[in-house]
Parts: C-alpha cells; structure tokens; sequence
C-alpha cells in the first residue's frame, strides 16, 4: 500500500511541495497596507498602549499576549486588535452601579 | 514634439539600466530619434552597457554647468545614427543637478528626439526626482520578488504624486517554470497588487548577461527570448498592440528547436 501511494502519488508530490507564491503575495499584501497607509511601526505601537490603558480601567487584560496590526480587504483598511482578557475588573467604573 | 520617459523601480538591480538600453535600442531600430539620459550619477552603467563607455568626453553634470553645449556631450551609437546617449557623471555627487535642470534640459532634447528615454538611479532621494523631473510617462520595472514589488508599489505612488500618471510596469526577469510550479508570482499577481497597467514582461535570460559582456543590446539579437520581449515593449511603446510572448514558449523541445533556428512565436 505505502509503496503504491508512493508511485501514484509521485506525481503529486512534486506540485505540493512548497506553492511560496502564496506565501509571497500573504506577506507583500500585509506589507503593503502598512506601506499605503503610511502608518509607522511607532505609531502603531503608541495607539497600542494608549488603547490598552483606556481597555484597562474596565477589565483585566493581558497586556504582553496584545497584538495590534493593520489588515485590509479589496476596499478598506481595518486595524484589528487580539487582547486576551483576564477576567473583569471590580470595583472599577464599569462596575460601579 | 517628442516624448520623455523615465524608467524607475525603487529597488536597484532589477534591470533598469538593461531595459533602458533595450528599449531605446530597440526604438531606435524603428528609425526613431532617441536620447539615452543617464541620470545615476557617480554609479553610471548605461555607457558599459550600450558598449560605448570609451567614448565619453563630457557628460550630464557638464552640460547643467555649462561646461560645454549639449551636442557636445551627446554620444553617438555605434549601430543607430539615431540613437544618442548623455552619460551621467562618475565623479560628481547627486546633488551636482538639479530638477529643474533636469526639467529644462528634457524640453531641449524633446525638441531634437522623438524619445528622451531617462535611466533613473535606485531610491526615492534627489536622484529620483532628478530623473523624474522633465518626465511625461514613466515605465516601473519589478521582479517577481516581495522586496522589488514592495519598492514598486511605493515609486508608483511617488510617481502619482510627481503627477505623472498611468506609469506602466514591466516585470522583468520572470521565470516560467518557478511560477508553474507556484514558487514564483505570476504576472496577475503582480498587476492585481500594484493596480496598473502592463507594458511587458522579460523572462530571465542568460542571454542578457552576454550581451552585456559585449556591449551589445540584446534586443538585436533574434535568437534571444529577453531580446523579443524588449522588441515587443519597443512596439507596444509606439503604440503598437502586440500581444504578451506565450510564458511557456521557451520550455518545450519544440520550441526549443524553433528558438535554435530563430524561428519567433
């Protein structure tokens, strides 16, 4: 069996082998929405903290697992922020009433 | 009243200066009046290229100096009567010119020439706008890596800004059998991601290492496939429809047969 598939599947292994095309355009579209929108990595990174600050007056959140990046479809560009939470935070202004 | 064009990428060493040679060569072989402007000063290449590197006596820093007239400066091919080069400076800086030298010195040769075709230098700086300055139409040159695309995508803006519009991209250097086994971008790629229109597309050729060993173009040579595509943008230049070279021509034996007899698809 494992000697058939290999026969058969010779043919296949060659056009699966790698397809770093796609790689190239995955890594060059996300380049390329940083570049366009002429946002700097110092920018960004001082939208995350001011961000992170205001998110932590409400809910405990895990500030080094933050990730903030730009991403973009055929038409808009959208900044998409993963902030793992914690749990929520008491006796904060969110909690008060 | 003819037309300036410059040929840009951003990232160096991606065939700016061949395509430059290429092209005016091959315009030029179409009996039309052609300038060369090498505007890479202190790194100039297109004299070696085009063969014709031991007979500059003056050169572009001289003529915006006025160290002596432009008609001075301007070599003349070996091959074209009509085929002109001004050579940039090897040993002055970038900042020996100015754009609006630049500028004035286009709309002198636009009168004499029927294309004033513009070798600009890698980068955004000075030399840049230098070789931007008098230009009408630009042609973008990439290869299908992320890095020249990356610098691509940003001169094409640079460009739009500079207000010259539509600037039409060449990929160059391509290869058909990486991009059939999905390890290369293909040619819709690379339109779909910088969004403007084609001119041409060069597969790489061993070729183009020769001719630039000789100083000869290889757009004159019938036998390579760099050359027919630098033929075709030529055409395409003038207006010309002439449809893209199929990518896999060069991969069969048969076609491999036809190419050793210089039989052109």
């Amino acid at each position: 069996m494992d000697l058939l598939e290999k026969i058969l599947g010779f043919g296949k292994k060659k056009s699966s082998h790698s397809n770093s095309k796609n790689i190239a355009k995955e890594r060059l579209r996300l380049v390329l929405v940083h570049d366009r929108a002429s946002i700097s990595p110092q920018l960004l990174d001082a939208l995350k903290e001011d961000m992170l600050d205001v998110i932590s007056n409400y809910m405990d959140i895990d500030r080094r697992g933050t990730t903030v990046k730009l991403d973009s479809d055929d038409e808009s560009i959208a900044l998409i922020a993963s902030i793992p939470v914690r749990g929520m935070n008491k006796g904060q202004r969110g909690m008060r009433f | 009243m003819g037309e300036v064009i410059v040929i840009t990428s951003g990232k160096g060493g991606v065939g700016k200066t061949t395509t430059t040679a290429n092209i005016s060569t091959g315009l030029a072989s179409m009996g039309k009046k052609v300038v060369m402007l090498d505007t890479d000063i202190g790194l100039r290449n297109l004299d070696v290229v085009m063969g014709l590197e031991n007979r500059i006596v003056y050169d572009l820093v001289d003529v915006t100096q006025g160290n002596c007239r432009l008609k001075q400066a301007l070599i003349k091919d070996k091959r074209f009567e009509n085929l002109c080069l001004l050579p940039a400076a090897q040993t002055k800086d970038k900042t020996a010119v100015q754009p609006e030298q630049m500028k004035e010195l286009c709309e002198t040769l636009k009168k004499e020439f029927d294309y004033v075709i513009i070798d600009c230098p890698a980068g955004i700086e000075m030399g840049f706008k230098n070789a931007t300055a008098g230009a009408e139409r630009a042609i973008v040159v990439t290869t299908p890596e992320v890095s020249a695309v990356r610098d691509a995508d940003r001169i094409i803006g640079l460009l739009e800004a500079a207000e010259i519009r539509n600037p039409e991209l060449i990929i160059n250097r391509i290869r058909p059998n990486m991009v059939k086994k999905g390890d290369m971008m293909d040619i819709d790629d690379m339109i779909d991601i910088l969004a403007i229109d084609l001119l041409g597309v060069v597969p790489e050729d061993e070729f183009i290492v020769v001719s630039t060993n000789k100083g000869e173009p290889a757009v004159l040579d019938m036998k390579s496939v760099a050359g027919q595509a630098y033929r075709n943008i030529s055409k395409r230049i003038t207006g010309e429809d002439v449809p893209l070279i199929p990518l896999d021509a060069d991969t069969g034996f048969l076609s491999k047969i036809k190419k050793f007899f210089g039989i052109q698809a």
